[in-house]
């Protein structure tokens, strides 16, 4: 590819991040209509960040030049490296556990939650459940399987949102060959 | 630079009628370190070792296998009637404990293993895969399908661990699985994602060898014209238009100018 097309490529995939967030925004109103509890649109937002983060790994593989985590450390290191690429914002990594299989991410200012407030009757709801979805979704096709969920929310009066990555086990059976 | 490290003859069969190893060009892979609680490094039961799996640490690899536990050799997962996972190492009245990790050499059965499917490799090179002109038989799409199911066991074989210095003295013995596989008239370039995805390019000898970038290159093209169709689903067959002109179109462009460097 020349220089010239690679250039527009990359032009072509920036969008502005308003409609992002009011895209999502209309997602999360419209699964409100949908379900009658908020636990189910958590459900379903997790499972539709799921679902993208199974695609969206193969993106970031091809687009950067990773390879394989052998530790925690690395996972978060790429983690971040991937909410700058397609989210435009870098969280910070902090609170680590003591055996180096769980940490935080601090997300100062989420772009998701941007122009959101919610509603008291709406307390239950994980706004931004997409998010654990996708890392879940992303991590499992590198064979790493995690728990990731919601400590804090701006969006509930938290100071930052804190999202709790812990690593549950690497898939030994999904390993491909000269991976094990 | 290291010399031969082994040798190894097949018969027809394709079993393994003679081994030797070049003992001086292998090195020592072994750690020991004292640990305290809780264990750091993840452990699995793997084919009757207890491999590093996850968490690599001081010159500590994935891959490596737990040889003693406080200076006492022991194998499988026993150690005096004390199961080693669970027994010892979960125990916290254990620590400090000292564990010695290190690369445990194949086994002869290994190499056996080994040998009979280095002799399927052979048979595969050996197939005719493009043939031009002359007979002008192509491969159906059945025999397709074998061939890539076979390259697939192949590729796993080819990953095993041999015990060798590495390049760049890395010694990290680790293999990749097969990267290039050349025949008098034609040769495979692969490129395995971290994914597990595969890609191949089978071409003629008078072209670059070296194909790193162009199978970059297809890999993103599949990210972004099967992966972001919502209409592909996950590991099917890719029948996307989009898909195939963009490939047609990075494969002419290689031909003008091969791909090789970044521009």
């Amino acid at each position: 590819m020349s220089r010239q097309t690679q250039k527009n490529v990359e032009s072509k995939n920036k969008v502005s991040c308003d409609l992002f967030t009011l895209t999502y925004g209309s997602l999360v109103a419209q699964l409100i209509k949908d379900y009658d509890t908020t636990e189910d649109v958590n459900k379903q937002l997790d499972r539709m960040g799921y679902n993208i983060g199974l695609r969206l790994v193969e993106d970031f593989l091809a687009k950067t030049n990773s390879s394989r985590c052998h530790d925690m450390k690395e996972t978060a290191d790429k983690i971040q490296s991937a909410f700058k690429m397609y989210l435009g914002i870098s969280p910070s990594v902090a609170n680590w556990s003591a055996a180096n299989d769980e940490f935080s991410l601090l997300i100062d200012s989420n772009p998701l939650t941007e122009y959101v407030e919610l509603p008291d009757h709406m307390s239950q709801l994980k706004y931004s459940n997409i998010l654990p979805g996708v890392i879940r979704g992303a991590l499992e096709m590198v064979q790493i399987e995690v728990q990731v969920w919601f400590v804090q929310d701006c969006l509930k009066g938290d100071s930052t949102t804190e999202l709790r990555i812990k690593f549950i086990r690497k898939l030994e059976d999904a390993l491909p060959a000269g991976e094990d | 630079m290291p010399g031969i490290y082994s040798v190894y003859i097949i018969s027809r069969s394709g079993g393994l009628i003679f081994n030797y190893d070049c003992e001086h060009n292998f090195v020592s892979s072994e750690v020991e370190k004292t640990f305290s609680y809780p264990l750091d490094v993840k452990l699995d039961f793997i084919h009757q070792k207890l491999i590093v799996s996850f968490g690599q640490r001081d010159g500590i690899r994935v891959g490596y296998t737990l040889l003693a536990i406080n200076g006492q050799p022991f194998s499988g997962r026993k150690m005096d009637d004390k199961d080693v996972m669970d027994d010892i190492l979960a125990n916290e009245d254990n620590y400090p404990i000292n564990l010695k990790f290190g690369l445990q050499r194949l086994t002869t059965n290994e190499k056996i293993v080994l040998s009979s499917m280095f002799h399927s490799l052979y048979a595969i090179a050996a197939l005719q895969i493009c043939t031009k002109g002359r007979n002008d038989r192509r491969l159906t799409t059945n025999e397709k399908i074998v061939l890539s199911s076979m390259f697939h066991s192949l590729y796993a074989i080819a990953a095993l661990q041999i015990c060798t210095k590495g390049r760049n003295d890395r010694q990290f013995l680790k293999s990749s699985g097969i990267e290039v596989m050349e025949t008098n008239n034609f040769r495979i370039n692969c490129l395995q994602t971290t994914t597990g995805v595969k890609f191949l390019i089978v071409s003629d000898l008078t072209v670059p060898a070296n194909k790193d970038l162009l199978l970059k290159k297809i890999y993103e093209l599949y990210t972004d014209y099967a992966l972001k169709n919502p209409f592909y689903s996950l590991d099917m067959p890719i029948r996307c238009d989009l898909f195939d002109t963009n490939l047609q179109a990075i494969l002419e462009q290689n031909e003008k100018q091969p791909i090789i460097s970044n521009v």
